[in-house]
């Protein structure tokens, strides 16, 4: 430890002799012993005393200015339709109403589509092709007013015909929304007609509403010029700005878009908040007053995407032992009436169509189908769960098959060493650590010893059936689309040595800002309440990318980290030149600068420096080293690396009534080093729940108009704290680290243990499979509520 | 519409504010007092985000008018800590890190209150199923069951 010593390097004590109050108060608790908030250490989120106090500000509580306008959207009722007559004399006449806008008031381009195919209008233009499509927007003085005037308006449409489901889509030969990929490796179609065994099946998967509790919302405030300012709740302010900026008619320096958090994102707010930050942006300009938007929750499930249903038509061939020969995949998404995200979503559902398994053989083919539903989006995943069940299934089928507990069809099929390393897209897996995740979660959930038992109970022959399983998870890290793999950073030390950092994430309570702040602690070797973590805007961190694909930290840590070095290099350089010492010798220990055998607090080093004049601001930047993709072959190294996990969960099932609980749920999940675990801990645990919902409570449906029914908490079932599994065991593998340079060789892990829910539905399907002896693989689909478990019963009861 | 004067205490304050008649205490909380803890989650009683306690009893503020709260006590998140002085569960809930957006969070403390005053020593079956009523879409609801029943625990000893 080292002992602090009077600076006697040169000073200029005239402008030294009175430093700020702050200086001192910063020092007061300074730890020379080392940090507070370093890597690697459990840290509560940086929010945390507001969120409990109720005074962290969310987009709805920031103070609006007199005069704020609130908008209203009025939707579509038809599924597909020519509009014939828009009456909106009504709507205008409604109490309170300041003016309505239509596609026509739209002065720049009349679309918010993500991908550049101007296929997503941001209001109905003559026609509508989903129910609860937005057609217009009613500006008045308080939201209320507006909410009650858009019932007012008066549509005649002229129907057309609609298609809701995927697979119809495809037998009504709708198009595409996007281009469809093929990944392709060996010779499928031969492999498979030489295996010993083949299974040919479908398996329907719902999809699933992102239901944050803080809805979608925008804030607009009309500046001078061009400008516009819009608060909003979006995990990607870039595009948001360059959104309302095309929307606009105005260039992207004109608009700035802040964040300071959000009530919950999971891929639900990375594009579907562009229509609503562009509603208030052009209210805002048009009447030159703040205008805020935020719709109900039955409006915002009706006209905002969500994870993508699924048909999935699958065929697997395999030898006596249960080993994979060949694999094909037919992939059919319902993306909705626009491509929104529905390309690289359906791509990366054929990217994780292998999970954690070699097929020898393999031909996936991916379907975008345009359906005359509500667009689908990002959501946590992103596809990829939609690939790993279908592995699942397989596995399932096989098991069932073979008259083999699934687990050991798992292992005989894991990714390994000799020419079994290989992806469906031509990357090898290097760093594959499923088999030892799923060996220790094996050992320390008592698999073996509890699956005995579980047999024992159901070859009693009641009513209440019991079932286990235990699935890994392999999920790849980084987007897709390669650009998208940088992110910058702006950090500033003030000359009270107090610090601002910025970066291009958003926080969505995955506590990045958190992690960010401990990077840049750990750098500068300084106490984590020094920095000061600001929102997230497009007038400090330029064309940033989604806060999403996982990557937040990752990006984001490495950018920040860029940041600090940058002012660390320029600090070392001025204290080697001040003190007559080599740089070798400048050391940022905790809280200070040591120099030779001298250890100046930080704040006054930081007084020097910048009396000194060195710079004390840096732009830092990161780009993912490694990764590329040829979409058109089909081949590359898309993900730098890949996150494990593996879940083992036992439910009880009633046969009477297809109702289930889920009595005990073990995770061992891995994020390499961890930078936070008790906040990684938390993504886990939340992950796998909203998997679960996914898989079991969580049902959309449509009536065969095309309307959404399950559009609000009161019919749209997520798991509740009552449904949490009786006994819940996580635990990280502390073992792990990144093989690749991340982060502090931390993993990513928003997503990954999102799949970790597979085990539930596993499970039940052998709770179900248990009414058949175990003879037939159940084929339950997804969401396996418990009407489906019942009929699934009833269906192998005979 | 002419807008209806209410005399009510919220966080033992007496307060007064005017409102349309057909507004909700959320609102009013919301857009008339500057109380902003309360969050609108979904504007029907499902997801208890807008949480709040009248005259003891536990609420949902988006299903209550404005108008019902008058010479009523109104208890909410922001009457929950002394001043800078965190209340027992505000404590553990960041102890145990049992939030993570937060938006849900002022709701379940308000309602996790509720429960610990009718019920010093529940079970922890009975803080699942207590806490049914309050969506949380982050967390998973492990951390924030153990944060109640250590508070719980905590809160007995201190007795």
């Amino acid at each position: 430890m080292s002992t602090d010593k009077t600076v006697t390097a040169p000073v200029d004590t005239e402008l030294r002799s009175d430093p700020p109050v702050t200086d001192r108060l910063m020092r007061a608790d300074q730890d020379r012993s080392g940090i507070k908030g370093a890597v690697h250490t459990d840290l509560h989120h940086d929010s945390a005393i507001k969120h409990v106090t109720g005074r962290a500000e969310y987009c709805d509580d920031i103070a609006e200015p007199a005069g704020t306008l609130h908008a209203y959207l009025g939707l579509s009722t038809r599924a597909h339709a020519r509009i014939r007559d828009l009456d909106l004399e009504a709507v205008r006449s409604a109490p309170g109403v300041v003016g309505v806008l239509t596609a026509k008031d739209i002065p720049g381009v009349n679309d918010v589509s993500p991908t550049g195919l101007n296929d997503e209008p941001v209001l109905a233009d003559g026609k509508v092709e989903f129910w609860g499509q937005p057609i217009f927007a009613v500006i008045a003085e308080t939201r209320d007013a507006a909410r009650r005037a858009a019932k007012r308006a008066s549509v005649s449409y002229e129907d057309l015909p609609h298609v809701l489901e995927p697979d119809a889509a495809r037998e009504a030969d709708m198009p595409y929304v996007t281009p469809p990929l093929t990944l392709k490796r060996g010779e499928a179609v031969s492999a498979m007609e030489n295996a010993a065994h083949r299974i040919k099946g479908r398996m329907r998967v719902g999809g699933q509403d992102h239901l944050y509790l803080e809805g979608h919302i925008a804030f607009a405030i009309p500046g001078e010029d061009e400008d516009v300012i819009v608060h909003s709740s979006t995990q990607h302010p870039s595009e948001a700005q360059h959104m309302v900026a095309h929307v606009l008619g105005v260039p992207s320096n004109a608009v700035t878009v802040n964040v300071r958090r959000m009530g919950g994102g999971f891929g639900g707010k990375e594009t579907q908040m562009n229509l609503f930050c562009a509603v208030a942006a052009v209210a805002a300009k048009k009447w030159n007053r703040a205008v805020k938007i935020r719709p109900d929750r039955d409006d915002d499930m009706s006209a905002t995407g969500k994870r993508h249903d699924f048909v999935i038509d699958y065929e697997v061939g395999f030898d006596d032992t249960g080993r994979i020969q060949a694999v094909t995949g037919e992939f059919a998404a319902r993306c909705g009436f626009s491509a929104d995200l529905s390309g690289p979503v359906t791509d990366r559902a054929l990217f994780h169509a292998d999970n954690a398994y070699y097929y020898p053989d393999v031909l996936l083919n991916s379907h975008p189908m345009k359906t005359n539903t509500v667009s689908n989006t990002a959501f946590r995943g992103f596809g990829g769960p939609q690939g790993v069940i279908a592995a699942e299934r397989i596995m399932e089928e096989i098991a069932y098959h073979r008259g083999v507990d699934s687990l050991e069809i798992r292992k005989r099929n894991f990714y390994g060493e000799d020419g079994r390393d290989v992806t469906p897209y031509h990357q090898t897996v290097e760093d594959n650590i499923a088999p030892r995740i799923v060996s220790e979660l094996e050992q320390s959930a008592d698999y073996q010893a509890r699956r005995q038992a579980v047999l024992d109970w159901n070859a009693k022959g009641g009513i209440v059936r019991k079932g286990i399983a235990l699935t890994p998870v392999k999920f790849g890290i980084s987007f897709t689309a390669t650009w998208y793999n940088q992110a910058g950073a702006l950090l500033h030390i003030y000359s009270d040595g107090s610090i601002h950092l910025n970066h291009g994430g958003t926080e969505m309570g995955q506590g990045l800002n958190t992690k960010v702040a401990q990077v840049v602690a750990d750098e500068l070797q300084v106490d984590i309440d020094k920095i000061k973590i600001t929102k997230t805007t497009t007038e400090k961190v330029p064309n940033t990318s989604a806060t999403a694909a996982s990557s937040g930290s990752d990006l984001n840590g490495m950018a920040a980290r860029d940041a600090a070095i940058q002012i660390k290099d320029r600090l070392t350089a001025f204290a080697a030149e001040r003190w007559q010492t080599e740089a070798a010798k400048v050391r940022f220990v905790a809280n200070a600068v040591q120099i030779g055998d001298e250890t100046v607090p930080f704040a006054d080093f930081i007084r020097e420096a910048y009396m000194a004049r060195v710079q004390l601001s840096a732009a830092g930047f990161y780009k993912t080293p490694k990764i590329h993709w040829d979409r058109a072959t089909g081949k590359g190294r898309p993900f730098y690396y890949f996150a494990y996990g593996a879940a083992c969960s036992e439910v009880s099932v009633d046969t009477l009534t297809g109702e289930y609980r889920v009595e005990r749920t073990d995770i061992l999940h891995d994020v390499g080093r961890s930078l936070n675990p008790v906040i990684d801990k938390g993504q886990v645990e939340g992950a796998f729940i909203q998997g679960m919902g996914w898989l079991t409570t969580e049902e959309l449906w449509w009536d065969d108009k095309g309307q959404l029914r399950t559009h609000a908490p009161s019919t749209y079932k997520i798991p509740l704290a009552s449904d949490r599994p009786r006994v819940f065991n996580v635990a990280l593998a502390d073992w792990s680290e990144n093989r690749e340079q991340t982060i502090k060789r931390s993993k990513a892990v928003g997503e990954p243990p999102f799949m970790l829910g597979i085990s539930v539905f596993e499970a039940l399907s052998h709770a179900v499979a248990s009414v058949a002896d175990y003879s037939v693989c159940p084929r339950l689909d997804a969401p396996a509520t418990p009407e489906r478990v019942l009929m699934a019963i009833e269906r192998l009861k005979g | 519409m002419s807008r209806v004067h209410v005399t009510t205490t919220v966080n033992g304050d007496e307060t007064e504010f005017l409102c349309d008649p057909r507004e909700t205490l959320l609102d009013c909380l919301r857009d008339r007092l500057n109380l902003t803890g309360a969050k609108e989650g979904c504007g029907t009683g499902d997801c208890g985000a807008c949480s709040v306690t009248l005259d003891g009893r536990l609420v949902c503020s988006c299903l209550v008018l404005g108008v019902e709260a008058e010479g009523r006590e109104i208890g909410t998140i922001e009457g929950v800590a002394q001043g800078d002085e965190l209340h027992p569960l505000q404590r553990k809930f960041i102890e145990h890190a049992a939030l993570q957006c937060g938006i849900c969070t002022p709701g379940i403390l308000v309602a996790a209150k509720a429960l610990l005053e009718k019920s010093p020593d529940p079970t922890e079956e009975e803080v699942r199923y207590w806490l049914a009523g309050n969506l949380c879409r982050c967390t998973g609801y492990d951390k924030i069951i153990r944060a109640v029943m250590d508070t719980a625990a905590e809160m007995r000893e201190a007795v």
